[in-house]
């Protein structure tokens, strides 16, 4: 193992591979901080480049450029309230509050410490438990999946802002959207008006730019003149060790849920911030504080966040099934490059595993230079009036929901649902509900009618297997007890009354 | 500014649009419909295709999953999109069974045919602890009551299905009775598979190959007429069970139809050299997957007899009824 070791380190620590990682870094760092460029981009961008690489250089391009564009998709989240990812959307409501309330550096700061202690945490657990990660995801059918994105959506309800009836109605609408386009399991065409557009669904990256950029655009116009004082990105650093040592509790706790949700294929990523956001405010002493520009949730689910990351690639590794997009492209560099997925990729040269778990390491160690080199250069943001930057943020978003799918309408589902956010943000409704609902709507339908083939409609089979058994009761037992304490407090404001 | 540097300039500008005028194809990023999820055996072969067309047109190719519906939503979009060159697609099996089938209404006529890459024959797979340890087991178990196993592999009456069911009425048994789970794709199924949720998956070698190897699933027969190269030993069904069965899946490269004809004179060249070029052939190899070409005309005619094919042993299994 050690003489392994050795090699590996001499695979990496060569000018050549480690002038990939920076430069693939750097490129990952800009494709993440423009709103609606996504990872996924930025990986396929690169994946010709790499047919020219020697193979660990190759999948180190690819593995740092996508750790820091997910990263660096939190900055524009924080300072102009545009996620760059379903899972940011989870706490994008804490880091542009911290933003509003002139804490911009600290956000932006939280966002970088915490991601990259959980990217190494992540990496951790590959390193000491990739094998045995592996075999606990390949246990996961349908049935742990159903309950696993509906426990997913509960927590989206259940700590939105607004309560647990407007939290509610906010997630139903997100999956009545979700139900746009053709079924997954007949190919039944629902909601398409005969648009074959229509039929692809409604992605959500153009949904999540108008709910939360425009939304915000619209409210920022409404006020006119009563604009809020703007901030000054300074030190992003200064102050976050006071901050992490506070919260040392949720930001390990986040990063070891995620490593373990994250290995999931298919759900990992998306769900486990939003868990481990709804569990830092259900465990939180001051869960009112939640929402308004808060570190507890940021620091816990931002560590979650890129520890799912990491542990995304065990079972693309391991088994060779990946779970996104950006893992399958992986997969695809790896095979390219003679390292083919399956156990044999951590027995038979064992120094490139190893040399592809340092790359991990390194790749997020650089989140730290490179974040502060970006929250430097985002002050130049806050020297601009806001009524200029919203025309900027405005084409911003324009053009990133064109270019999800390159087509128009992406621009028109951008403008609709951000018109419909800012109505309903009015009245007290949360949407970040909406946007769970959109990504994981098709995780649930799909997993469900599976489940019901698969048990010829019997609905006592999604308790009959362990683990779904387990969780089916613990997402019943949720729910019971917010209706129950809900009725209780209701009742009480009446007695009162 | 001086007269002279006016004119200079005019005559730039002059030539710099002249030239985008007459530009030749491609001169812009190109999209590539990869209609099934990413990690699957279109998603693996459609970005080798990108990868190398890519490097021989000059020109960026950006590969977008379009998933669902059993593939219907990438190829209506690939039949839908702008017959400019730029919209190019992976059309696969399931193209010569959707009018068959009734999903969609979708044929190989919606699109301007540019070459065949590849046909593989599917295998079956029984998860590792399976009790039936081979073919010849399953068999029994399919003639005793079919109802009763569980069987996924893509989606509702593709390919997979098609071969399960051929193979199910090739033992005499019900096809009716087939308790058929569809998914998105081959690295789905086999999760069920592996989780133990289900009996049997039909897929491809390249899909479920690191599985094999991590030792958690077994191949029980090769579909195909021939053994496959990368696993000898797994016996074919007409050898094992004396079922006479060749069923391949296909995969080839298309574009909208209605590509000007010096377009896709220009890809069907291109693709011509790509497949037969070494480096295509050891990478496909590598992936397990078997090389098969048929440009322009010639996979036209290989998809008329898919077609007539597939129709015939989709009615005879009453799947058009549904």
């Amino acid at each position: 193992m050690i003489d392994a070791f050795i090699a590996a380190a001499e695979l990496v620590f060569t000018f050549k591979t480690l002038l990939v990682i920076l430069l693939a870094s750097a490129f990952g760092l800009f494709v993440g901080a423009m709103p609606g460029l996504t990872a996924t981009m930025a990986a396929a961008i690169l994946v010709p480049i790499t047919f020219y690489m020697d193979p660990i250089p190759a999948i180190a391009a690819i593995i740092s450029c996508t750790a820091m564009a997910i990263t660096a998709g939190d900055i524009p989240g924080a300072l102009l309230r545009i996620p760059g990812t379903p899972a940011s959307a989870a706490y994008v409501e804490d880091s542009y509050g911290l933003t509003r309330k002139g804490k911009a550096s600290l956000a932006v700061g939280i966002g970088i410490t915490s991601a990259m202690i959980g990217g190494l945490v992540g990496s951790l657990v590959i390193v000491f438990a990739a094998p045995l990660l592996a075999q606990f995801a390949l246990g996961f059918s349908s049935f742990e999946y159903f309950w696993l994105a509906l426990l997913g959506l509960s927590c989206a309800a259940l700590v939105s802002g607004g309560g647990l009836a407007k939290g509610s109605l906010s997630l139903l609408l997100g999956l009545f959207i979700a139900q746009v386009g053709l079924d997954p399991l007949m190919a039944q065409p629902r909601f398409t008006f005969g648009s074959s557009e229509l039929a692809g669904g409604i992605s959500f990256i153009p949904a999540m730019i108008g709910m939360f950029a425009l939304a915000e655009i619209l409210r920022n116009g409404r006020h006119g003149a009563r604009l809020e004082k703007q901030t000054r990105v300074g030190n992003p650093f200064r102050g976050i060790g006071a901050v992490l040592f506070k919260y040392k509790k949720n930001l390990f706790r986040g990063a070891g849920i995620g490593a373990v949700i994250g290995a999931l294929p298919g759900v990992g990523g998306d769900l486990a911030a939003w868990i481990t956001y709804a569990l830092a405010k259900r465990t939180s002493k001051t869960p009112e504080k939640f929402g308004t520009g808060h570190p507890e949730g940021l620091v816990e689910a931002g560590a979650t966040n890129n520890a799912a990351l990491s542990s995304a690639w065990i079972p693309a590794m391991v088994f060779g099934i990946p779970g996104d997009a950006v893992t399958a492209i992986a997969v695809g560099v790896l095979v390219m490059k003679g390292m083919e997925p399956g156990p044999q990729l951590l027995t038979m040269n064992p120094q490139n595993f190893y040399a592809v778990l340092m790359v991990f390491f390194l790749a997020n160690l650089l989140l730290l230079p490179f974040g502060y080199l970006a929250a430097k250069a985002s002050r130049f943001v806050f020297d601009v009036p806001r009524s200029y930057l919203n025309a900027a943020i405005l084409l911003f978003c324009v053009v990133g929901s064109y270019a999800i799918n390159n087509s128009m309408l992406g621009v028109w589902v951008m403008i609709g649902l951000g018109i419909i956010a800012y109505l309903l943000e009015a009245r007290g409704f949360a949407v970040a509900p909406i946007i769970l609902g959109i990504v994981l709507g098709p995780l649930l339908e799909t997993n469900f009618t599976t489940s019901m083939m698969i048990a010829r409609g019997d609905v006592w089979a999604f308790f009959e297997r362990p683990v779904a058994g387990v969780l089916g009761v613990s997402t019943i037992v949720i729910w019971v007890a917010a209706t129950v304490s809900g009725l209780v407090l209701a009742r009480r404001r009446r007695i009162r009354a | 500014m001086g007269i002279l540097k006016k004119a200079a300039m005019a005559a730039i500008a002059v030539v710099a649009t002249a030239g985008t005028a007459l530009a030749e194809y491609p001169d812009r990023p190109i999209t590539l419909i990869v209609p099934w999820s990413a990690g699957g055996g279109t998603d693996a072969t459609g970005r080798l295709i990108a990868a190398q067309l890519e490097e021989a047109l000059g020109q960026p190719i950006s590969v977008v999953n379009r998933t669902g519906g059993g593939g219907i939503v990438g190829h209506a979009a690939l039949a839908e999109a702008e017959p400019d060159g730029y919209t190019l697609g992976i059309i696969t099996t399931e193209l010569s069974m959707y009018k068959a089938v009734g999903s969609s209404d979708l044929t190989y006529a919606d699109y301007s045919l540019i070459g065949l890459y590849n046909a593989d024959p599917s295998a079956i797979f029984v998860k590792a602890d399976s009790p039936y340890q081979t073919i010849q087991d399953l068999a029994d178990a399919i003639k005793s009551d079919v109802g009763a196993l569980d069987a996924s592999g893509a989606n509702f009456g593709g390919l997979n299905h098609l071969s399960w069911i051929s193979l199910v009425q090739g033992l005499g048994a019900d096809a009716e009775k087939i308790n058929w789970v569809p998914t998105d794709g081959g690295a789905p199924s086999l999760q069920l598979l592996v989780s133990g949720a289900i009996d049997v998956v039909v897929a491809q070698f390249p899909e479920a190959k690191a599985l094999i190897e991590a030792g958690e699933i077994r191949p029980l027969a090769y579909l195909g007429s021939e053994p496959n190269k990368g696993f000898p030993d797994v016996p074919t069904v007409n050898d094992a069970l004396g079922v006479n069965f060749a069923i391949a899946g296909w995969r080839g490269l298309a574009g909208p139809a209605g590509l000007p004809d010096d377009i896709t004179a220009k890809l069907v060249s291109e693709l011509d050299k790509i497949v037969h070029s070494d480096s295509f052939g050891e990478s496909m190899d590598k992936l397990n997957f078997g090389v098969v070409w048929a440009g322009g005309d010639d996979f036209k005619t290989y998809l008329e007899q898919r077609g007539e094919a597939f129709g015939r042993a989709i009615s005879s299994a009453g799947l058009d009824k549904k």
